[in-house]
Parts: C-alpha cells; sequence; structure tokens
C-alpha cells in the first residue's frame, strides 16, 4: 500500500499534536505586524499566481523566512495604500484543510489564531471547481474574504467563460477577476479587500445540503451549548469533528468529552445514510456545491486546444516525453557548468589580487584574518555568484513554468526503482553542481525519510568543487582516463549507497499525486525573487560558516596544532592509504573546503605536484577528497534540515566508504606498482 | 497471542463453558462441565488436564477448575466474541432467536480481531446478548473509550465506496473513455488526499496520457489535470460511462 506524498512524518505529526499547548495558544508568536493597521492574507491553491499577486503588491518590501520551527516557508511584506499600512503574507499553497501536511497545519492556525482583517483567496479560473474546494473550506472558518479569480486569461484561452456576478451571489463574497501576470484587476481587488477589511460585517456563511447540513447544525448547536471554545468558529470545528481531524478531535476533547461522543455518533448515523465514511461524506458534499457553484458560473463557449495543451503532449508523449525531459535535466546541467565556469573563471580573475601570505612572514594575526576569514569570504563568493546564482535562475524557470512537473511525470517510473518519485530527479541534478543547493532543494520532497534518501546520496555525488579535485590531481598529474575510471567509481558508490540506505531506511515509497497545472511563461519578477530570496536564506548560512571555518584551520595552522593531528591520523593516511604524512593537514583543511585540498598542497610544495606525490597516492588522495565527507557548507545544511545526529550519520557514512574505498584502491595499486 | 493460534475449537468450546459456569460458581466442578457440554466425564478429565498443562486453568482434584489469568482472557475473548455473533445473526440478519447460539458457537473461532471490532461498532457496543441476556464482556484492545476505538477505525480505512465487478482501474481506462468513480482503495491519507483533489466517489475521470515503464497516469478530474503514481491509479477504480452517440462536447476529450 502507498503512503500519501504530502504528509508529514508520523512522530512530527504527534509532535504536533502533542503540542497541544502551542495549538490553544498559537498566537504567541505574532509576526512582526504591529505598526500596521491592516494584515491581509493570501491563500489557494498551488500554482494559482498568489506570489505572482504578493510581489505586485508588496514590490521590495518583503521578507520571506520559515514559519517558528518548521520547513515551510513563509513570505510576508507591506504595502502603503491610501494611507494604510497593510501587512501582506503569503500563505502556503495548499488544496484542502483536512489532510495532514505541515502547509496546512500552519495556513489553518494562522488564519485561527492571527486572525488577519481579510483573505484573499485567489482561485485559478481555468479550474474553477477544484479551487472552490478550498474556498468553501475557507468559507467554513468563517474569516472575511474576497475570492480573487486569477488567471483569467487562460481560462478564455481555454475557452471558459466566467461570469464573476454571478459566483459572488453564489458564494455571497466579493469577486474580482484578474490577471496577476499582467496586473489586470489587482487594484481593483486591492480595493475590495480594503472595503470588506474596513466594514467588518461581512456575512458568508455557506449551507451544505439536506442531512449533511442539519447535521453540522446540531452539533454546532451542542458545541455552542457545551460552551466550547477553541480559537476556530463552531461551525467549523462541528464540521472537522464530523471529519474526524485529529487535531481538532484532541482539542476538543480536552474541553468536552461529550462533544465528541455527540460528534462520533452524528457521524455514525451519517455513514449509515451514505453508506461511506464521514471524511468522503464531506468531501463529497463540497465537491458537490462547488460544481454547483461553477457550472452556474462558467461557461464553455468554444473548446479550443491551447498551445501549451499542444506542447504538453510532446512533453509527456510515450516517446518524445523521454527526450524532452533529457533536454530539460541536460540544459540544466550544462547551464551550470557552462555559466558557472565562466562566471568562475571572471571572478577567479578579479579576486586574482588574493594570494596566501606567509605565516611566518606577516605574522599570525594577518595569517588569520587574510588567509582565514577573507579567503573563506573568497571561497564563498566562487561558490555562490557563479554556480549558484545561475542555477536558481534556471531551476525556478523550470519549477514555475511548469516543466518540472513534466520532466516528474516521465521520470517518476525509473526514480521508484531507488525508493524516490519523480520530484526527487531534481535534487539529485542539483547534486552534480553543488551539494548545498541540491540538498536545500529536497525540500520539494514530501516525507522526511526520502528527503534523507536523496541527502545521503547527494552527498556522495562529484559536484564541482570533486571534479575540480579529481581534474587537478589526477587528470593532469596521473591521465585522463584514471579520472574518468574515477568520475565511474564514484557513481558505482552512489548507487550501491543508495541502495543500502534504502535497505537501512525500510518504508513504503510514497507514490505521486501531482497537479499539472497549464504551462505558462513564468513573470521574471517572480523568477528572480524566488531565486533572490533562495541565494539570501543560503548565503546567510555559507558565509558564516566559511569565513570562521577558515579562519579557525588558519588559526590552528599558525598555532601548529594541525601538525599533531597529522601525526596522530598518521597510522591512517601513511599506514592504511600509504599517503605522504602532510596528506592529514590536506584533509583537515579540505573539511571547510574541498578547493582547499588543492590550494593548501600547492602552498606546500609549489605547482609540480608531482615531486611530492607519485601516480597512484594522487589517485588515493582525490579519491578520498572526494568522498571523506561533506564540506562545511554542505554539513551545516544537513544539520540545518535533518538535524545534527542525521548529520553525523551521513559524515561517519561518507568517512568510512572514503577510508575503505581509499585503503582498498591504495594496496591495489601499490600491489600493481 | 501465539498460543491463542494453537489453541484448538475444542479446548476454546471448554474455557469458555467454564468462564459460563464459574460465573455462577467457583471453582466449578467437572461434572458441570460435562453435563453442559454433554460430553462423558472421562474425555472432560482428559481435557482439563492438557489444559492445565497449558496454563489456562487450575485443577484441585475433588473441587473443580479455575481459570487462570491468560484462560480467563481467552475465555472472555471467546465468549465476547459468541455473544456479538449472536446479537449480529439475531439484529442484523433476523434468525430465529433459538437458532442464533449454535450458528454461533461454529463461527465464533474463526472471527477474526479486527472483524470483532467492526462488529462492536456496526451493533453500536452491544451489552447483553439476545438469547439468555448475558452480558457481553468488555473488549480487551487497548482504547480508552469506545469513541476512541470509532476514530482509529476511521483512520484505519482502506477503501471508500463499492466493489463491483464491472468496475475497471483507471490504469486500465481508454484514452477515449469517460469513468465515474466507484471505488477507492488504499491508505487512509492517500484516499483523503484523492478526495481533496476532487476524486470523490461518483466524480468524473478521463485518462489523458499513461507513462510508459508503469509510470504515473494523467487524468481529467473536475476540469483539473492531475498526475497519479501508478500504484495509486490501479487502485483507483470506476465505472465507464457509454458516450452517448457524439454529442458536440465529445471533440474535447480526444
Amino acid at each position: 500500500m502507498v503512503k500519501i506524498p504530502d504528509c508529514i512524518e508520523k512522530e512530527e505529526y504527534e509532535k504536533s499534536l502533542s503540542q497541544k499547548k502551542e495549538l490553544q495558544k498559537p498566537c504567541e508568536d505574532k509576526v512582526s505586524s504591529e505598526t500596521c493597521d491592516i494584515t491581509i492574507a493570501l491563500a489557494g491553491n498551488a500554482n494559482v499566481g498568489k506570489s505572482v499577486i504578493f510581489n505586485y503588491l508588496t514590490g521590495s518590501d518583503q521578507v520571506v523566512g520559515n514559519w517558528p520551527g518548521k520547513t515551510v516557508k513563509r513570505a510576508e511584506g507591506n504595502l502603503f495604500y491610501q494611507g494604510h499600512k497593510i501587512h501582506i503574507i503569503d500563505l502556503p499553497g495548499i488544496y484542502s484543510f483536512s489532510t495532514f501536511s505541515m502547509e496546512e497545519i500552519v495556513s489553518r492556525e494562522y488564519i485561527a489564531c492571527e486572525k488577519p482583517e481579510i483573505v484573499i483567496n485567489v482561485l485559478d479560473a481555468s479550474v474553477l471547481e477544484r479551487n472552490l474546494f478550498f474556498t468553501l473550506q475557507l468559507m467554513e472558518m468563517e474569516v472575511p474574504m474576497v475570492v480573487c479569480v486569477n488567471q483569467m486569461d487562460i481560462a478564455r484561452q481555454k475557452g471558459y467563460d466566467i461570469d464573476t456576478e454571478k459566483l459572488e451571489k453564489a458564494l455571497g463574497v466579493p469577486v474580482v477577476p484578474t490577471v496577476a501576470v499582467t496586473g489586470e484587476g489587482l487594484q481593483k481587488l486591492v480595493k475590495e479587500a480594503m472595503n470588506v477589511a474596513k466594514t467588518k460585517n461581512q456575512k458568508n456563511i455557506i449551507e451544505y445540503g439536506g442531512e449533511v447540513e442539519k447535521t453540522i447544525k446540531s452539533l454546532e448547536n451542542f458545541l455552542k451549548a457545551e460552551k466550547v471554545d477553541v480559537g476556530y468558529s463552531n461551525r467549523w470545528v462541528a464540521i472537522k469533528l464530523l471529519e474526524n481531524d485529529p487535531e481538532i478531535n484532541k482539542i476538543v476533547q480536552s474541553e468536552s468529552v461529550r462533544a465528541i461522543q455527540f460528534a462520533n455518533h452524528l457521524a455514525l448515523e451519517l455513514e449509515k445514510i451514505h453508506d461511506e465514511p464521514s471524511f468522503a461524506i464531506m468531501a463529497s458534499e463540497r465537491y458537490a456545491l462547488a460544481s454547483k457553484i461553477a457550472a452556474g458560473a462558467q461557461n464553455q463557449t468554444k473548446f479550443k486546444i491551447t498551445l501549451s495543451e499542444k506542447v504538453d503532449k510532446i512533453l509527456i508523449h510515450p516517446v518524445y516525453g523521454y527526450f524532452t525531459s533529457a533536454l530539460v535535466i541536460i540544459g540544466l546541467l550544462v547551464w551550470t557548468f557552462i555559466i558557472g565556469n565562466f562566471l568562475s573563471g571572471i571572478i577567479t580573475d578579479v579576486m586574482g589580487f588574493f594570494q596566501p601570505v606567509d605565516p611566518a612572514l606577516s605574522g599570525p594575526v594577518l595569517a588569520v584574518l587574510w588567509n582565514g576569514a577573507f579567503g573563506g569570504l573568497v571561497a564563498g563568493l566562487t561558490l555562490i555568484v557563479p554556480f549558484i546564482i545561475p542555477f536558481y535562475i534556471l531551476l525556478s524557470y523550470i519549477q514555475n513554468s511548469g516543466l518540472l512537473t513534466r520532466v516528474a511525470f516521465m521520470m517518476d517510473s525509473f526514480m521508484q526503482k531507488i525508493g524516490l518519485h519523480g520530484k526527487a530527479l531534481i535534487p539529485l541534478i542539483l547534486g552534480y553542481g553543488c551539494s548545498v543547493p541540491a540538498i536545500d532543494s529536497t525540500r520539494i520532497l514530501e516525507t522526511k525519510r526520502e528527503r534523507l534518501l536523496a541527502a545521503f546520496a547527494i552527498t556522495f555525488a562529484p559536484c564541482s568543487a570533486r571534479t575540480i579535485i579529481i581534474l587537478s590531481l589526477v587528470a593532469v598529474f596521473v591521465s585522463i582516463w584514471w579520472a574518468l575510471a574515477l568520475y565511474v567509481l564514484d557513481l558505482v558508490i552512489i548507487f550501491i549507497m543508495g541502495k543500502l540506505a534504502l535497505k537501512a531506511m525500510p518504508g513504503e515509497s510514497t507514490s505521486l499525486i501531482m497537479e499539472m497545472h497549464s504551462l505558462r511563461i513564468p513573470s521574471s519578477p517572480v523568477i528572480l525573487k524566488d531565486t533572490w530570496n533562495r541565494t539570501k536564506s543560503l548565503a546567510y548560512l555559507v558565509f558564516p560558516v566559511f569565513i570562521i571555518g577558515s579562519a579557525v584551520i588558519q588559526l590552528f595552522y599558525v598555532l601548529g596544532v594541525l601538525e599533531p593531528i597529522s601525526n596522530f591520523m598518521m597510522p591512517l593516511t601513511v599506514g592504511w592509504l600509504k599517503l605522504p604524512a602532510f596528506a592529514g593537514i590536506l584533509l583537515l583543511v579540505g573539511i571547510v573546503r574541498k578547493e582547499f585540498v588543492l590550494l593548501t598542497l600547492v602552498s606546500f610544495v609549489g605547482t609540480d605536484l608531482s615531486l611530492a606525490l607519485t601516480s597512484s597516492q594522487f589517485i588515493v588522495l582525490a579519491l578520498i577528497g572526494m568522498l571523506y565527507l561533506p564540506c562545511l557548507s554542505t554539513l551545516s545544511i544537513l544539520i540545518r534540515e535533518f538535524g545534527v545526529k542525521a548529520a553525523s550519520v551521513i559524515s561517519a557514512a561518507n568517512l568510512i566508504t572514503a577510508f575503505i574505498v581509499g585503503g582498498i584502491v591504495a594496496h591495489v595499486l601499490s600491489f600493481f606498482a | 497471542m501465539s498460543s491463542e493460534k494453537t489453541l484448538s475449537e475444542n479446548a476454546e468450546e471448554y474455557l469458555e463453558v467454564i468462564y459460563k459456569l464459574s460465573l455462577e460458581e467457583r471453582p466449578v466442578k467437572t461434572t458441570k462441565i460435562s453435563k453442559m457440554l454433554n460430553i462423558a466425564p472421562a474425555s472432560v478429565s482428559q481435557m482439563i488436564k492438557r489444559l492445565e498443562t497449558l496454563g489456562y486453568i487450575d485443577y484441585s482434584p475433588y473441587k473443580g477448575v479455575t481459570l487462570t489469568e491468560e484462560g480467563y482472557a481467552i475465555a472472555s475473548k471467546i465468549t465476547r466474541k459468541h455473544r456479538l455473533l449472536e446479537r449480529f445473526l439475531y439484529d442484523v440478519l433476523h434468525i430465529k432467536k433459538e437458532r442464533v447460539h449454535d450458528q454461533a458457537c461454529e463461527m465464533e473461532h474463526s472471527l477474526s480481531d479486527d472483524a470483532e471490532r467492526a462488529l462492536c461498532q456496526l451493533l453500536e457496543q452491544p451489552d447483553e446478548c439476545p438469547d439468555d441476556e448475558e452480558l457481553i464482556p468488555v473488549c480487551d484492545f487497548k482504547f480508552q473509550t469506545c469513541d476512541e476505538c470509532r476514530m482509529r477505525r476511521q483512520e484505519e480505512v482502506n477503501q471508500v465506496g463499492k466493489r463491483d465487478k464491472n468496475l475497471v482501474s483507471i490504469t486500465n481506462m481508454k484514452r477515449t473513455e469517460k469513468g465515474k468513480v466507484s471505488f477507492v482503495r488504499g491508505d487512509y491519507k492517500v484516499i483523503r488526499r484523492l478526495m481533496d483533489m476532487g476524486i470523490t466517489i461518483g466524480a468524473e475521470i478521463s485518462v489523458l496520457e499513461v507513462a510508459p515503464f508503469k509510470g504515473p497516469v494523467k487524468i481529467l478530474v473536475r476540469g483539473s489535470n492531475l498526475a497519479l503514481g501508478r500504484d495509486i491509479a490501479k487502485n483507483v477504480f470506476v465505472e465507464i460511462i457509454r458516450e452517448d452517440p457524439p454529442a458536440e462536447g465529445a471533440l474535447s476529450y480526444g
């Protein structure tokens, strides 16, 4: 049996249940909105253009971070409008409030506790019925709201004619048609939202049919009589109890056990009538109403096959689809490598004035500051600017245009073989460029297990730094064929370790449930903002690590601490790996960044490395350098995403693999030499 | 408990009788057991010895038998199943009162714990059996309340809708066909997610594309395009809608 993709891990989920105190009083971690008089929340399905609207409204005045304690993106910003300072928050894109993803929990707690003055519900006009399903759930929460029917242009292209006035009448809340990418209708949207926010007496209760409505009402009344108050509206709580929502169940249980018993009784009655579980009855009921409203408001005048649909046919064609998918993947890699190498070359030239000083001549303080701290800064710059920014730009383009979902669709069956699904492809590809954004992007995977599996494989992938080591040690001083052999060996190791990890972390692999929205050309501000935000959060992580890490290593070097450690490692480096004694120091500095292995080696023996090392030593050193530990920035992102324990296990696996494989290769080579 | 499985129906029957008799008088005299079961005293004492070596009862000559803790657990469970079945046979299937006992005796040994739990919920936690109004022993599940038991059972739901032999899995649908969702099975959370995405019972689905190598299936449901992994898609069953002679709208499904 398959597990739900977007679900949070069980323990996480139970943790969130046990944090009942936080649930009842989640309003403690207030956002910095004190100075604002009005808060607007944007809510809606994924890919309906919420972030385009958010960017349009907030301009550059925005902050993107995480929800406290959760790996869910939180974007907020401010808008000045007619003398008001308006706080705008972009809630994660979700389809429902009923299942168990962190995004959904975060969203509903926000709406219930922070009580935004108004919620703008953004809909995709071309998928009206499915979007209305979520609108109805928002209305159940009885929040003041305005409905924004976005992507009217795409709906028109598909031949849908949407009568927003009829929609307004059916829903009882203001409805504004928009085309966010061109800004059409957004002024009116803000105006309507402000109107609702100011009048504050919107009545927007949506009623379901027959016995379902009766059941909801009687439970609602019962809750009122029992004086149950858990922060949410009683009607919503009643519906959630009937749906058997575990969280609401828990909260209500602590206030009134009788309410739970009554809810169970009512749910049982409903189930008897419909012969379906109560959650299915509620979903059907909502969809029935959504379907009715959608049918009344939209009219498909003509059936047109849009260009996007024609392109789509090719993208997921059983034969051509593989070519286009391969093209996208290769394109992303080639783009990153070519642009990256080009930019990296320029930056290295510009930074050419940076030469390590000799501590013996300059004194220890300068060595630590210059070689260490400043060197770390340069190392960070040459990582982020050339490789990561171009990569993020193209990735954001692929994601926002909808290409990624098509590639995931085509590649799903292959990814299932290593325990992951289609969407896991992207992090793995990223790993060839740099592990840090690769591990960062494992967030697109749903379960923690999958994210760990992918991250584990990524730490073995030949990132650009490892490629540099292989090329400059082995390709230059041994032969290009040996370099290639190392590359192949690395791929074999990834595969074997991936399989081992799958054995070590058994579990059901998740299967795909993914919406394939229409292909579109993404708006460039969104892409640039996206890239900027991602880069910024990464820079905050990488730069301190590089600067401090590199300075500490230099300090150790100056203080002469590295020497004894290196000597201590002698049995391993010299005995087992058959490397020169100074290899210990190389490996120590390489922890900061893999290229340092090379740089330090050069500073020890000059540019002609062949004077100091034999061919087999080159190969072994490159191999160890490639595998032995994730670099500091990778390590810190591993810790950030998965915690210290998982990061240490992954590092230990790396280390052990490196020394076992390295030792075997060293002994085999010495046997032939 | 593995011992439960190895226990013969016969032994279960003995424990059940001892359980019933020990409500009146303890220890239970072997003669009473032989009378109740209508079995010769010699065979009864043979079985008693076996049960004693298994640790289900304590036997003291001339006094009689008492159930050990382990024996009591088995006996009360089987009695509970027996009486729940009686209720079911009588209340739901409307079988005559005097015949439910024998029927229940046959069925009780093969009734699984899951079925016992479902039965209890179906009958809304009955406390008496129909024929002699004896109390139904409480269940041994680790739930604090019947509500908790019911709530957990909802999370164990692994199918919605009705299975019917005319149903077709959407992985077997042809591209021109339309179907109406009739039956969905899978993990609770998967089912809930599918429902949220619009795949509710009765929703219309058409298949747009099937990726090769057991890849995902792209479907059209409620105006939205969804990709479902093969493992999920194969568990969504539809009733094929026979298309009427091509109407104007039929082209759109090409």
